[in-house]
């Protein structure tokens, strides 16, 4: 599938695909044309990736080829083992984790988990996690702490489930729960925004010592669509609301929410799911071996403070 | 001679000039039963013919619990910034001044402290009228601070919330409140010191998802509205009409996530009694 502007791209990338079965073919020499081709489409992916509008962001947040939660945990640790279950309720299929070998560390990978085709989107309940999701969530990140391993949470969910069970079984209460205990963790805790991050659903699994995004993401308390329906009563207005609630990687770094972006290939995660991959790898590896130097008190007491001096008040 | 003599010819006070039992005298409960304001008040703004607890804020409850209603307040002059220049169908900064004007607040939520009974009790409650209660950089911070007075001061700490959730045109500074408050409290957890949350009708979003389910004691008015979602979404969520009674107090109780329902007119006494076991 292709979003309206990455069709041009790839119109030219499947000329230049005929172009060089053409040269295979016969023996007409096109050299020149698809060098002339080539430096054409890198050209326009730079000018369509380099200038993409805040609404064209969270369609690349949500396009229907990018790497899930356990597509980067499978690409990036040589050992994984899923564990299940909340020990309550059920195993939210919505909220993925385990622990995992990256280098030579392992670490609990936690995340939400969309699925690919009609029956994985239901099975993953489209990445919104019940409250036994969260409740799973801070169970794996409890004994990832009894074992003093680092946590490493993928964040990518529409939003918590907004059902009737889900109320039920305490979905306010399960998020709160989270927020307040993560933030006393003695283990080091790397979050990252890997696709979309909804308000609460999203934060319920965000609160670290490092926060990052993906380049092509969005971080904010309500999605554009649900906040056009809101303020401007009406569904039509969400590339505004988009704009309005500055919910890309840069605005929310430029507001100092998040700690740093991490980059995507041009054209995005979803092109090249091997560098992006390694490129969060990189990041991870990097900012464990950062962390671990410091002692749990100190890590403690500087995501209190960082969480802390948000806001914006006169 | 005539007694009575007309000055003018004919009645020239005009519909809007003639007086009138002024508006607001008389309260009307969803249920009909109707009440006169100052007994409303005298019955801390609870109906007494149909135990309706009226929506109210602030300045209300500071009366009801602070002895003879003496507190100080904390942080008064804080005040939204516009981080984000949002704009929609009206500027943020306009939205925030006509607020301020028309409630006389400056934000939804005031904090104070002073003694209850005699016990030394700190304070932040919320404003419905402000925006809904919404909670942007100002709630969470002057939230933040009066935890801050709360720990400083080994005092007690009482949450009283009432609002539909997040500020949207704070956006991501809203989302982060909810991260600052809970790590707040959890300080406050850490250093044992008692906290208390108040859900009042009604409590539902990012203040459902944080602060207000963090209580050593969850407990609520009667027929409250509390929940994550709102009603509408989940309706439009399982296409089906919602059970009677979902989302109220008493179902958030039955389902295990409040401690218990207090009635508006004990509030004070059950909360003191609370306290003096803790002591």
């Amino acid at each position: 599938m292709l979003l309206d502007f990455e069709k041009p791209i790839s119109e030219l990338e499947s000329k230049l695909a005929d172009m060089k079965e053409l040269a295979q073919s016969s023996d007409v020499n096109v050299s020149d044309a698809v060098t002339q081709l080539e430096k054409k489409i890198l050209k326009l992916k730079k000018e369509t990736f380099t200038n993409l509008t805040r609404w064209q962001r969270v369609q690349l947040s949500r396009h229907p080829d990018r790497p899930y939660t356990l597509d980067y945990i499978y690409e990036m640790t040589s050992d994984f083992i899923e564990l299940h279950g909340d020990r309550t309720v059920k195993d939210d299929k919505a909220m993925v984790g385990g622990f995992g070998t990256i280098g030579s560390e392992t670490v609990m990978f936690i995340g939400q988990q969309k699925g690919r085709s009609t029956k994985q989107r239901q099975m993953r309940n489209f990445g919104m996690a019940n409250p036994e999701g969260y409740r799973k969530a801070l169970r794996l990140m409890k004994m990832a702490e009894k074992f003093n391993k680092p946590i490493v949470t993928l964040i990518d969910t529409p939003g918590a489930f907004p059902g009737l069970e889900a109320e039920e079984r305490g979905q306010g209460e399960a998020i709160a729960r989270n927020l307040k205990e993560m933030t006393m963790l003695k283990v080091p805790v790397i979050c990252i925004i890997i696709g979309e991050g909804a308000s609460g659903g999203a934060l319920g699994i965000a609160i670290g010592d490092k926060v990052f995004m993906m380049e092509n993401t969005w971080y904010s308390v309500i999605s554009p669509e649900s906040c056009s329906s809101i303020l401007w009563r009406s569904w039509d207005y969400k590339e505004q609301a988009a704009e309005a609630l500055k919910l890309t990687a840069d605005d929310m770094l430029k507001n100092k929410l998040i700690d740093g972006i991490i980059k995507e290939p041009l054209g995005g995660a979803h092109t090249d799911l091997n560098k992006t991959s390694s490129e969060l790898k990189k990041v991870i590896l990097k900012e464990i071996k950062a962390l671990s130097s410091k002692s749990p008190e100190e890590r403690i007491n500087d995501r209190i403070e960082k969480f802390s001096s948000m806001g914006a008040y006169k | 001679m005539a007694w009575f003599k007309r000055q003018d010819k004919g009645i020239l006070t005009k519909t809007e000039d003639k007086k009138e039992v002024p508006d607001g005298l008389w309260y009307k409960t969803p249920s009909g039963s109707i009440i006169h304001m100052r007994e409303l008040k005298n019955n801390s703004y609870v109906c007494p013919d149909d135990d309706y607890h009226v929506r109210i804020g602030s300045k209300e409850y500071f009366e009801i619990l602070f002895d003879n209603n003496k507190f100080t307040e904390l942080d008064p002059d804080l005040s939204s910034g516009d981080p984000l220049k949002f704009a929609d169908t009206k500027k943020y900064p306009d939205r925030i001044n006509a607020t301020q004007k028309k409630s006389g607040l400056k934000d939804a939520v005031r904090s104070a402290t002073g003694k209850m009974n005699g016990i030394d009790l700190v304070v932040a409650c919320m404003d419905f009228s402000f925006i809904g209660g919404s909670m942007g950089s100002v709630v969470g911070e002057k939230i933040a601070r009066a935890i801050d007075y709360s720990l400083k001061n080994k005092i007690p700490f009482l949450m009283i919330s009432k609002s539909g959730g997040a500020r949207m045109m704070e956006a991501g500074f809203s989302l982060m409140q909810m991260a600052k408050t809970s790590a707040k409290l959890a300080l406050l957890s850490e250093a044992k010191i008692p906290y208390i949350s108040l859900l009042t009708d009604p409590t539902t979003g990012g203040v459902t998802a944080s602060y207000a389910m963090l209580g050593d004691f969850n407990i609520a008015e009667p027929g409250a509205l509390i929940g994550f979602a709102g009603p509408r979404v989940i309706r439009e969520t399982i296409g089906k009409d919602l059970p009677k009674g979902f989302q109220s107090a008493e179902f958030v109780l039955e389902h295990g996530f409040l401690d218990f329902i207090v009635d508006r007119r004990q509030l004070k006494s059950r909360l003191t009694m609370l306290l003096k076991m803790l002591d």
